[in-house]
């Protein structure tokens, strides 16, 4: 399994407005960009939530999509991008990465900021982890992504992620949702070792069953306690002739995960773990979203009925049983789609692949799943799972400017982007390997 | 548990279909009206393939094919020469000897698995062709072997047989052994640094030099005692002989750089370089010795000497010359290698037919085989893809491909065997057999798995990066 197996651990609660960015000044070309009044004129407008606009005008001024259409007016002072022959998307937005994270996962365990020991994590929270100036950002959205949700990794609870625009100089400035959901690695049955790394002596079946129940017992006792704590704490605080409970740092940062306000990730793959945690979610109360979600299609009854959605992050994954269907893991996004299964399409990537999302849209439509389900599949779909689908996800009058400019069909590798705007800001389409290109490409 | 269900019965059930689909033996097949990517000459519309005894028979506008033959409209589809993947582990049982750093005895051709499902998954891909490599733990990890997807077949059709003989050299993190630990006590393996590998070769090599001498002399009746043979070094005099080909593993531009200088040294060709992520900063100087690069297209950062890996490495390679192959290293990435190259298109701008010739002519030469296969020639071997649309589209998929002008890979053969499989897995897992086992034994392990200790660490997180 490639590294992504660490994918999906996460977070939760600063919802921090994209007014982060209007600190910089709108003069210089830096690596968060400018600000400025743009209109986008003569484009094709890939609205995704509306009709496609086959030649329209797309303002943006301060860091918001102000107008939309075709016969829309340009305000003075805009400033003017020619859109004839190009397309206009929203931000394409990865549901499941460890963006920021994790720059080198072999040979620099330095740059590593995944992985915490332990069973409970629940405190750490990806926002205070990720890097702002990791390579992996700048190399991500200038293939017009704009938008990723990473993932901390540890333990059975792993902690809190966060969803993040991939520009600005500081996390809080890059928060799009600073703690969003609690990451939870469901229990499974593994003979080989656990969590799926290939290592350690393979253990007996019963064993492993053991193992797995045992596991999900500890994880109903520590959602159980949370709620225990937190009554007792209200308790007191309502009441200080009651008896004072010491803060626990871990407890504290799970409430609101386990009273149901903020949503739990539970990254699971197979059929029946699936089922075992959608009851598990049911039992719990709990806002619950399905992080992996390889046999999801498969639950599709349980997953509707709940109306749990799921973060599908295998289309770079080969089929797990030597007789699935060649294209099984392909086909996976039309399947829940007829299913009527919510989902979005995901990388599962640690950051350095991430850009890569639009490729992973694009095979799920090779192998079945309509085309502008694919598209949907990485802007508004994942907008919606991740509770920002009012701010971004589509290209619609007071929703933050994510946009991207392209010469061809976003899904398609042969597109290049033109031009791309991350709250309103220009970015510069530069990044580690155009700056290396740039050093090398004349050399003789 | 289902996995262990599977390992039982599916594996049988897979083997006792036949996945040859309609062998064309001795036959004629007749593509018809397709949009042709020749590789070599442009792209043709509306263009016909008469395929005879396994080979490209003629190529042209209203072909009749003899009665008997099997006709496959293509009309609105596309075909391209099958894909060639220079750098793969597919099929093999083994990956690494890892106890010595030079293991050129070692050969992948008794390690062959010709049952191995990746490679049904690869001609789903348009996979036909695959340079099979040792892995990269040892400066001279071994003989390498290069096949044809035969998949239903006896292993020795696989084997390209008149393919030039290879062997796979390694430099850099994975050969020095980086991510190796060690208990106390224990002897850390020579060498641990890239100055260490350079002279591992070196040294392999000037052991090789006197070891021909030696052979030399003896023939030439100058000494009376033959030499004992030595396995070790038999493959790398014939390097220096220049009959088998160096496929060297490498990120760093400067370790690859010193691989060419000491090639010089010795007097013969680096065959590829494989992986040469940093190739784009010495393109001229590899246009120079005139190796081929063998790369990843846009994998970087997975490892520390992959941070300077960037995608627009083809483009500047392909600008100064260079025999460049777009190749994945996986299982998984195998599948896809059509987009891989569609992507150098984006970065740096490489021409349609050129970056098509990445994944097809170019790793056909790389493999000495360029003058049997990897472009859509009359006489040249019938390894062909029909596309539902255009390869570098990401909607558009493999549906029919051919090795040798017999169809080993039919989507809608695929499709229509679904039902009865789904039945008679269902069937299956009933069985007493496949129950959960009791206590004291684990289930027993499916192939790919009892590969995994095997496999080469490094090279299994490299783009994608299945195991």
């Amino acid at each position: 399994m490639r590294p992504r197996t660490i994918i999906f651990f996460a977070l939760t609660n600063l919802v921090l407005a994209a007014s982060a960015f209007t600190q910089s000044d709108g003069s210089q070309q830096n690596r968060t960009g400018r600000a400025g009044t743009f209109a986008i004129v003569n484009a094709r407008i890939v609205t995704v939530t509306g009709a496609v606009i086959e030649n329209g005008t797309v303002v943006i001024q301060n860091g918001k999509i102000a107008s939309v259409g075709s016969g829309t007016s340009v305000p003075s002072g805009a400033e003017r991008i020619d859109g004839k022959g190009l397309s206009v998307y929203p931000g394409m937005i990865d549901a499941g990465t460890n963006m920021g994270l994790a720059e080198i996962p072999q040979g620099a365990n330095a740059t590593m900021d995944l992985v915490e020991p332990g069973t409970l994590n629940a405190n750490a929270k990806a926002i205070t982890g990720i890097n702002p100036h990791s390579s992996h950002i700048n190399v991500t959205r200038v293939n017009g992504i704009t938008t990723a949700h990473s993932l901390p990794g540890g333990g059975l609870i792993a902690g809190q992620s966060a969803v993040i625009n991939l520009n600005g100089s500081t996390q809080s400035e890059m928060a799009v949702v600073g703690e969003f959901g609690l990451v939870v690695n469901y229990p499974r049955i593994a003979t080989f070792g656990g969590f799926g790394t290939g290592g350690g002596q393979q253990i007996d079946f019963n064993e492993a069953v053991r193992r797995r129940d045992t596991q999900i017992e500890e994880l109903k006792r520590i959602f159980t306690d949370v709620e225990n704590y937190a009554r007792a704490r209200e308790a007191y605080d309502n009441d200080k002739s009651l008896p004072y409970v010491a803060n626990n740092v871990r407890l504290d940062a799970m409430v609101p995960y386990v009273r149901g306000v903020k949503p739990v990730i539970f990254t699971v793959e197979r059929e029946r773990d699936i089922r075992s945690a959608l009851k598990f979610i049911a039992d719990m109360k709990l806002k619950g979203i399905i992080g992996g979600g390889q046999e999801a299609w498969k639950a599709a009854d349980e997953l509707k009925k709940q109306n749990v959605p799921v973060i599908y992050t295998h289309i770079y994954s080969l089929p797990v049983r030597e007789d699935d269907a060649y294209d099984l893991l392909f086909a996976a996004p039309s399947l829940m789609q007829k299913a009527g299964i919510r989902f979005a399409i995901s990388t599962g990537d640690q950051g350095g692949e991430v850009r890569d999302l639009p490729y992973h849209a694009g095979l799920a439509s090779g192998y079945g799943l309509p085309k502008d389900e694919a598209l949907k599949a990485v802007t508004i779909y994942p907008a919606q799972i991740l509770g920002i689908d009012d701010r971004l996800g589509s290209i619609e009058v007071g929703k933050m400017a994510n946009i991207v400019v392209t010469d061809g069909d976003i899904l398609d590798p042969r597109t290049n982007i033109k031009h791309m705007f991350i709250g309103g800001r220009l970015i510069p389409l530069t990044s580690r390997h155009t700056e290396l290109f740039d050093s090398f490409k004349d050399r003789k | 548990m289902i996995r262990r269900l599977f390992s039982i019965t599916c594996i049988a059930c897979i083997l006792a279909l036949p996945l040859v689909v309609s062998a064309q033996a001795g036959g004629e097949l007749l593509i018809r009206n397709a949009t042709v990517m020749t590789a070599t000459r442009g792209t043709l519309a509306n263009t016909d393939i008469l395929v005879r005894d396994g080979k490209i028979a003629r190529i042209g506008k209203n072909i009749t094919a003899g009665s008997g033959a099997r006709v496959i409209d293509a009309t609105g589809k596309y075909v391209t020469p099958g894909i060639i993947d220079a750098h793969s582990h597919t099929m093999m049982n083994a990956v690494n000897e890892g106890t010595l750093s030079v293991t050129s005895m070692t050969r992948i051709r008794d390690v062959l698995n010709p049952s191995d499902i990746a490679i049904y998954r690869a001609l789903a891909g348009g996979v036909t062709a695959a340079l099979l490599l040792h892995g990269s733990a040892n400066s001279i990890g071994g003989q390498s072997s290069t096949v044809k997807f035969k998949y239903g077949r006896p292993v020795e059709e696989f084997v390209v047989a008149d393919a030039p003989s290879g062997i796979k050299f390694a430099m850099g993190e994975n050969p020095k052994r980086s991510s190796q630990s060690f208990q106390p006590g224990q002897t850390p393996r020579y060498p641990r640094t890239r100055m260490g590998v350079l002279e591992t070769i070196r040294d392999a090599f000037l052991r090789a030099r006197d070891y021909k001498q030696a052979w030399d002399d003896f023939r030439a009746k100058k000494t009376k005692v033959p030499p004992r043979r030595d396995m070790e070094l038999e493959p790398i005099v014939e390097i220096l002989e220049g009959k088998r080909k160096v496929h060297a593993h490498g990120y760093r531009s400067d370790e690859h750089l010193n691989l060419l200088r000491l090639a010089d040294e010795f007097g013969f060709k680096i065959g590829t370089l494989q992986h040469g992520l940093e190739a784009y900063k010495f393109a001229p100087e590899i246009a120079k010795h005139g190796a081929g690069v063998s790369i990843f297209v846009d994998s970087w950062s997975y490892k520390l000497e992959a941070y300077d890996a960037i995608p627009y490495n083809a483009y500047i390679l392909w600008k100064n010359g260079v025999n460049v192959s777009i190749n994945s290293d996986s299982n998984e990435r195998m599948r896809r290698l059509n987009l891989d190259a569609a992507k150098v298109m984006k970065y740096g701008g490489v021409p349609e037919q050129d970056a098509l010739k990445m994944i097809t002519l170019n790793p056909a030469i790389q493999l000495g085989i360029g003058n049997r296969t990897g472009s859509i020639d009359t006489n040249k071997d019938a390894d062909i893809v029909i596309w539902s649309g255009h390869p570098f589209s990401p909607y558009s998929i493999a549906e029919v491909t051919l090795v040798e002008g017999e169809v080993y890979f039919d989507r809608a053969v695929d499709v229509q065997r679904r039902t009865a499989l789904a039945k008679e897995r269902e069937e299956l897992e009933k069985l007493d057999v496949n129950k959960a086992p009791g206590s004291g034994g684990g289930p027993p392990r499916i192939p790919t798995e009892r590969l995994r200790g095997d496999l080469d660490d490094a090279e299994h997180i490299d783009g994608g990066n299945d195991r």
